[in-house]
């Protein structure tokens, strides 16, 4: 596992407690998990995602990634309705591994509350939780 | 003390079965023919499957030769943490072999197999003695279809009391099988974080049980190897506002005679037997995973239930509260006969010191080993002893690594990465049956190790080295999993 600082944490994104990040894109929000989770997870062999139209609230579990160490649950940062689960995941799911931010994205959902945007973590908010 | 107890002898590499076999190869002789010929049908005629075609010594030496790569509690010392890898003693196969319980068909008449019944009417009783619950089922397969079963009891208790109920809550520091068996019976599984001892507080408790949740399932001890000290006040919480207790026991093996679980507060628990009772796994099965319950949900247990009546054992289905079978038939009686053959060899007392000789065997490890490695938590535990990679981690060198190398020096590798609360988990239960010079031996290749992790990390990052097969890909193994003996593209 690599030490904080060589963990990359994107300014332009969003971010959740629970290791999820979020950047919203024409009124729809992509979100996958972070550098540090992939990381503590390590290679990455499965990832579960959820039907397309599923509305689910913050919070909630919306699918789940095991790697060769665990299975952990992923929780939705923000409420509102799945448009898309990334397609490329079934097939490659160390995409999550080798692109976290980019082609290893999870899904893309219309929010239904965008005010729950404002509550999100900063990169350097964030940062700082895990340094906690 | 050369800690090194592998040596690289005499191991055969051994190709797939296709690979040995030969066309018209075979390992046995049919039955002389005492019917006519006569063709197939032609619509039950269909492409014969790909079966290898061996001799008998051929297919002998393929599965004696694959065992022989195996480690086993019968060749080396074996501390997987939460499996309770104790030594079986022998009698217990032999009472097992016993033909009238090793040829026993279960659809026997009962005036014909007494002795069998009585056998399970027996253990039942001991088994609630040793808990100090007051009635026991032998029906669960293993424990996770405990779990099940016990789940099913609170569902059926609290509908029987007319309200139904939606949550179970499970710490965080429980066996990982909990929230399933929670959530295969419809119960939405509510995580109570552990305090910062390693154990559950009453408060985290207190805040979350309500009068929709069904009850808790605790691990006591816990996996962390430590006692819930507050158990009895959580009970006290949980009963409070109607709840049930159900005690994952698994982790019997340090508390046996120790703890009574019905004084606890505990309503309903599971045990292992063939972890705390001394009967064979590793493999997958077969265990048995008994449930032991308060007098007051006897009525749900599963049915039929052996019952005695004018001097005779009898089965019966008679139980009109029961959530019904769990089994085809009637547990895994084998199983069943060698618990009942460790619990008599050992007798009460001895069972009560095999729990004092595992805490004590476990307190050894974790303080001999806290010098090189970072404990969890740095307090006297029970069974188990848990720690992490912390100290190795900036060297390069993670629990993995640690792990692998082990078996270079003759040693099962300890369960790694549970539980999921310690980062870099190493989680090490040595049993009561190891002696103290092999515990120093285990203890001089974990320095060894530490040592290594220091001087040469490469060392450990290639690991294993002595063995048959090196690090196995299991990244690989995990995304692209080979799961037929010949792949459909070989010739």
């Amino acid at each position: 596992m690599k030490p904080l600082q060589e963990l990359s944490f994107p300014e332009e994104l969003r971010y959740v407690e629970s290791h999820e990040w979020v950047r919203v894109e024409n009124g729809v929000a992509r979100i996958g998990i972070t550098d540090y989770a992939q990381d503590q997870l390590g290679d990455v062999v499965f990832v579960e995602l959820p039907a397309a139209g599923k509305t689910l609230a913050r919070g909630a579990a919306f699918g789940s990634v095991e790697s060769v160490k665990a299975v952990s649950e992923l929780y939705m940062p923000l409420s509102g309705r799945v448009v898309e689960a990334n397609p490329a995941l079934d097939s490659s799911p160390e995409l999550v591994n080798r692109s976290p931010y980019g082609e290893g994205w999870m899904i893309r959902v219309e929010p239904s509350d965008p005010a729950e945007l404002a509550g999100l973590l900063s990169a350097a908010e964030y940062r700082e939780r895990l340094k906690g | 003390m050369n800690p090194l107890q592998a040596a690289t002898g005499l191991v055969f590499e051994e190709p797939l079965l296709w690979e040995r076999g030969r066309n018209g190869r075979t390992g046995f002789s049919m039955p002389r023919r005492d019917v006519e010929e006569t063709p197939l049908p032609q619509e039950l005629s269909v492409e014969p499957p790909d079966l290898p075609e061996l001799s008998e010594v051929d297919l002998v030496r393929h599965y004696v030769r694959l065992s022989q790569w195996n480690v086993a509690v019968d060749t080396a010392m074996y501390p997987l943490g939460s499996c309770t890898m104790k030594y079986n003693p022998k009698t217990n196969e032999r009472q097992a072999a016993l033909p009238g319980f090793a040829l026993a068909h279960p659809l026997l008449p009962e005036s014909l197999c007494q002795g069998a019944l009585e056998l399970i009417a027996a253990l039942e009783c001991l088994l609630a003695e040793i808990t100090g619950l007051d009635a026991v089922t032998l029906q669960p397969g293993a424990g996770a279809q405990g779990e099940l079963a016990g789940m099913l009891i609170f569902h059926a208790y609290h509908r029987r009391r007319g309200r139904v109920r939606s949550k179970i809550l499970v710490p965080d520091t429980a066996h990982g099988t909990n929230p399933a068996s929670a959530a295969l019976c419809g119960y939405t599984a509510v995580p109570v974080a552990s305090g910062g001892r390693g154990i559950l507080e009453p408060q985290a408790v207190a805040a979350l049980m309500d009068e929709q949740t069904a009850g808790i399932m605790l691990t006591n001890p816990n996996t962390l190897g430590l006692f819930e000290e507050h158990v009895a006040e959580i009970a006290r919480i949980v009963h409070e506002k109607g709840g049930l207790v159900y005690g994952d026991g698994a982790n019997m093996n340090a508390v046996l005679g120790r703890v009574d679980m019905g004084r606890i507060g505990v309503d309903v628990l599971h045990l292992n037997l063939h972890k705390t009772f001394s009967t064979p796994h590793g493999g997958g099965g077969p265990g048995a995973g008994p449930l032991c319950v308060k007098r007051e949900l006897e009525p749900f247990l599963p049915v039929p239930r052996v019952v005695h009546r004018e001097g005779r054992f009898a089965w019966s289905e008679d139980f009109p509260l029961s959530i019904g079978k769990l089994q085809a038939f009637w547990g895994n009686f084998g199983v069943l006969v060698r618990a009942y053959s460790y619990i008599l060899s050992m007798g009460a007392a001895n069972l009560e010191q095999a729990s004092r000789l595992a805490v004590l065997n476990a307190n050894y490890l974790r303080v001999g080993l806290r010098e090189h490695y970072a404990p969890a938590h740095d307090r006297p535990c029970m069974h188990e002893c848990v720690f992490s990679d912390a100290r190795q981690r900036p060297l390069g060198v993670t629990t993995l690594d640690i792990a692998k190398r082990l078996m270079d020096y003759g040693f099962h590798p300890p369960t790694v990465y549970f539980p999921l609360v310690v980062p870099g988990a190493l989680m090490i239960e040595p049993t009561e049956t190891e002696s103290k010079e092999m515990l120093d031996l285990f203890l001089a290749a974990m320095a060894a190790i530490a040592r290594e992790a220091r001087e040469d990390p490469e060392r450990l990052r290639t690991a294993p080295t002595r063995c048959l097969r090196r690090r196995l890909d299991e990244v690989a193994a995990a995304r692209k999993p080979t799961l037929t003996g010949r792949p459909p593209s070989a010739p």
